[in-house]
């Protein structure tokens, strides 16, 4: 499984060499259209600590805008012929939609408000190397889940892991049907917190806001910004996840973040180019230029 | 689908009498439904009934027989975006002809959201024009309510009537401004002029890409509520009550502003409204894995608002079926779901999808046909959607049980963005006359 190989992964990385030549003359292309540092980077080191030729594209969407279509771009790219290709977009759906035009893997690296599975998978796999398992834990999932891939790829994979997940924002930035996810919801931080096993802060996505969701910041970080007062209604060794970049004043406390007996932020960028590496082997020798495939 | 043939009317066409025998006669105006014919002289009806029939018929008259497919009247089609003039890539008036015609529609309205706009005379006599010379579907265009349709200052609705707009609408854009909307029912009764709007409250909708709930959340699309709509169509029913004047709402799609419609008529205000098929016959979950031929707009709604729907239409709530034809490009639709165009090609699978509530027995073929024909014929004041003598002779010719496949390739359409594309359907129109002339015929 995804997450066993990881491990494996997670052991090279720690070496002082690291490279490996499992994907020796293998292609993959980084395709960002949204910016992105740790992600990107993840993904290029996790490609060139297997071996692959890594190839960054950082395309600005007004240059889109400017005539080329996401699928002429797509086409274009197809034509290098290139193993896998690691899509971010700022509109959801934008992978799925490449993917049916390239004849290359594809990995989702983040779609608008869709969906972030690599996320999803560090996170796990982070959860898992600290306590063990994922079946039976509590784990919030606290903030902007309205406009949060992250927040949506790790609903489906924690509860499918078995965990117990709940959401806890404002009424603004959680979907009025997120009940439907199978998930405990609360608008209280305190109450959301109580009992659980991971605290998981979302980032503020004001880039993804058209209009006004929340008064102020001010007001956001009183109600809903983690600090140990609020921290204190989960367990007492609750962990802190937070899939980055942090806004530190705004979603979550300078104090709390850089708490490293309960911060495992640090970790989840670690375990990042781990998964990465699994998912880009996997894919890219098990999927030998198979059709598009969107994980 | 077969292939089918157009032949251009020309208005110096020289038409003996025609008749048309051995068919299943429907007139939903007058409740008619008998085995009978039809006998055209020049471009009108000149008997409609059973009493036509091959041995009744003189020797100078061409006879068809129909051989038992039904004959009804054109259907008349009050919300069909041409794009002609000014985004012919998407289609134009011919093209439109073709896919209404091979529909079996002889009439259909366009909305004035052309480039120029239809807020000008010359404009609507350019429809005029263009459509008479091509000699296909007849086009009646609406006007618009503001200028340049930006829902700020009245249009000359006055000037425009007299040049041959039939109703007006701001087209796909709500007229938002409610000072501008109580001034546009008020002013358009001093000509008893019809007003259409398109319900829907744009701050709810705006950066919106499909109908907000379970399946929006999942996408990660943002979604607008079904209170969008209500909320516009409760305005507008409070509006009419203190302005008067005649008020329709196009495509209706929830059940609260079906339900809203509803009691307005009881209070009898003259309050009219329409869908159109994608909103009785899918929902959202057709949206599937971000398939932008089923963005539309409104937007495919719950399965309990298509219900709604359906029993809007059982009930004549909903008194038309209107296509709500949006062609667009490729290059439009194949985007990323939220920079994908809205709207769908729908003139040409109006019936068949239609049918689809006789099929399922939830309308007679009767009540279906009068939605289609003479009841958007009598709201626009059209000379169409009746089989009577010295009427113009516009009718169909289907086989309500035949049963086939919507390919979106196969279209006649020039856009082939149909959200039906690939459904199973029954009903294939076989011929079309327009004018005592038959402007489409299905090939074997």
């Amino acid at each position: 499984m995804l997450l066993d190989k990881s491990e494996e992964y997670v052991e090279l990385n720690r070496r002082a060499d690291k490279k490996l030549d499992a994907l020796r003359g293998r292609t993959i292309i980084n395709l960002f259209f949204e910016s992105s540092t740790r992600t990107s980077t993840s993904f290029e080191l996790a490609g060139k600590r297997l071996g692959a030729d890594v190839i960054n594209m950082s395309v600005a969407t007004s240059a889109i805008k400017k005539g080329e279509t996401l699928i002429d771009t797509a086409m274009t790219l197809n034509a290098m012929h290139p193993d896998v290709l690691v899509v971010r977009h700022p509109e959801s759906g934008a992978t799925k939609l490449l993917s049916e035009k390239v004849n290359c893997a594809v990995i989702n690296a983040g779609d608008g408000s869709h969906e972030h599975p690599t996320q999803a998978l560090l996170d796990a796999l982070t959860i898992r190397r600290r306590l063990g398992r994922l079946q039976g834990l509590k784990i919030a999932i606290c903030g902007d889940i309205l406009h949060s891939r992250v927040a949506r790829s790790n609903i489906l994979l924690l509860t499918t892991m078995g965990a117990q997940v709940r959401l806890v924002g404002p009424k603004t930035l959680l979907p009025r049907h997120a009940d439907r996810y199978g998930v405990e919801v609360f608008t209280d931080m305190k109450e959301g917190l109580e009992d659980c096993d991971i605290v998981m802060m979302l980032r503020l996505q004001t880039e993804r806001m058209k209009g006004n969701f929340i008064p102020s910041i001010r007001e956001y970080f009183l109600f809903y910004g983690l600090d140990y007062d609020k921290l204190g209604a989960a367990k007492e060794d609750a962990l802190i996840m937070h899939p980055g970049p942090s806004n530190r004043g705004v979603e979550i406390d300078s104090e709390v973040a850089d708490d490293f007996s309960r911060s495992v932020i640090r970790e989840q960028v670690e375990m990042g180019v781990a998964v990465r590496m699994a998912c880009l082997d996997i894919l890219a020798t098990q999927h030998e230029n198979a059709e598009a495939r969107n994980i | 689908m077969a292939q089918g043939m157009w032949t251009h009317a020309k208005p110096d066409d020289r038409l003996g009498p025609v008749a048309y025998v051995n068919a299943r006669l429907i007139d939903p105006a007058t409740g008619l439904d008998t085995i009978g014919g039809v006998l055209t002289s020049g471009e009108k009806i000149a008997a409609a009934g059973a009493e036509v029939t091959a041995p009744n018929i003189g020797s100078d008259t061409e006879i068809i027989d129909c051989g038992g497919l039904c004959l009804a009247p054109g259907l008349v089609d009050i919300r069909v975006q041409i794009r002609e003039p000014g985004q012919e890539h998407k289609g134009t008036i011919e093209s439109a002809g073709r896919a209404a015609t091979a529909g079996g529609v002889t009439s259909m309205v366009c909305l004035p959201n052309t480039i120029p706009v239809i807020a000008d005379m010359s404009v609507v006599e350019f429809m005029a024009r263009r459509a008479r010379l091509i000699g296909l579907t007849k086009v009646y265009p609406y006007g618009a309510v503001t200028k340049e349709l930006e829902g700020k200052e009245l249009a000359e609705m006055g000037v425009l009537a007299q040049a041959g707009a039939v109703a007006f609408t701001d087209g796909i854009h709500a007229i938002a401004d409610t000072q501008t909307m109580r001034r546009a029912l008020s002013y358009a009764d001093t000509f008893g002029l019809l007003i259409v709007q398109h319900p829907e409250e744009p701050s709810l909708a705006a950066d919106t890409a499909m109908n907000e709930g379970e399946i929006a959340m999942r996408l990660g699309l943002p979604g607008v509520p079904t209170v969008a709509e209500t909320i516009m169509v409760e305005r507008d029913i409070r509006l009419l009550e203190h302005t008067g004047g005649r008020l329709h709402f196009a495509h209706v799609s929830t059940a609260a502003a079906i339900e809203a419609i509803r009691r307005a008529k009881d209070r009898g205000l003259n309050v009219t409204c329409d869908t159109a098929p994608p909103y009785f016959a899918l929902n959202e979950t057709s949206i599937g894995d971000y398939r932008t031929f089923a963005k539309l707009s409104p937007p495919l709604r719950s399965e309990e608002d298509r219900l709604a729907v359906v029993e809007g239409l059982k009930d004549d709530t909903i008194d038309i079926i209107a296509s709500d034809h949006a062609p667009h490009d490729e290059d439009s639709k194949r985007q990323p779901f939220m920079q994908a165009a809205y709207g769908g090609v729908g003139v040409e699978t109006l019936l068949p999808v239609s049918l689809e509530l006789y099929h399922n027995g939830q309308l007679s073929l009767s009540d279906l046909l009068a939605k289609l024909t003479h009841v958007p014929a009598d709201l626009m004041d059209l000379p169409a959607g009746r089989l009577q003598p010295d009427s113009a002779a516009d009718f169909t010719l289907f086989d309500p049980d035949r049963a086939w496949k919507i390919d979106a390739d196969d279209l006649a359409s020039k856009a082939k963005n149909s959200p039906f594309d690939g459904r199973p359907v029954q009903g294939l129109v076989k011929r079309t006359v327009i004018d005592g002339r038959t402007v489409y015929q299905l090939e074997k």
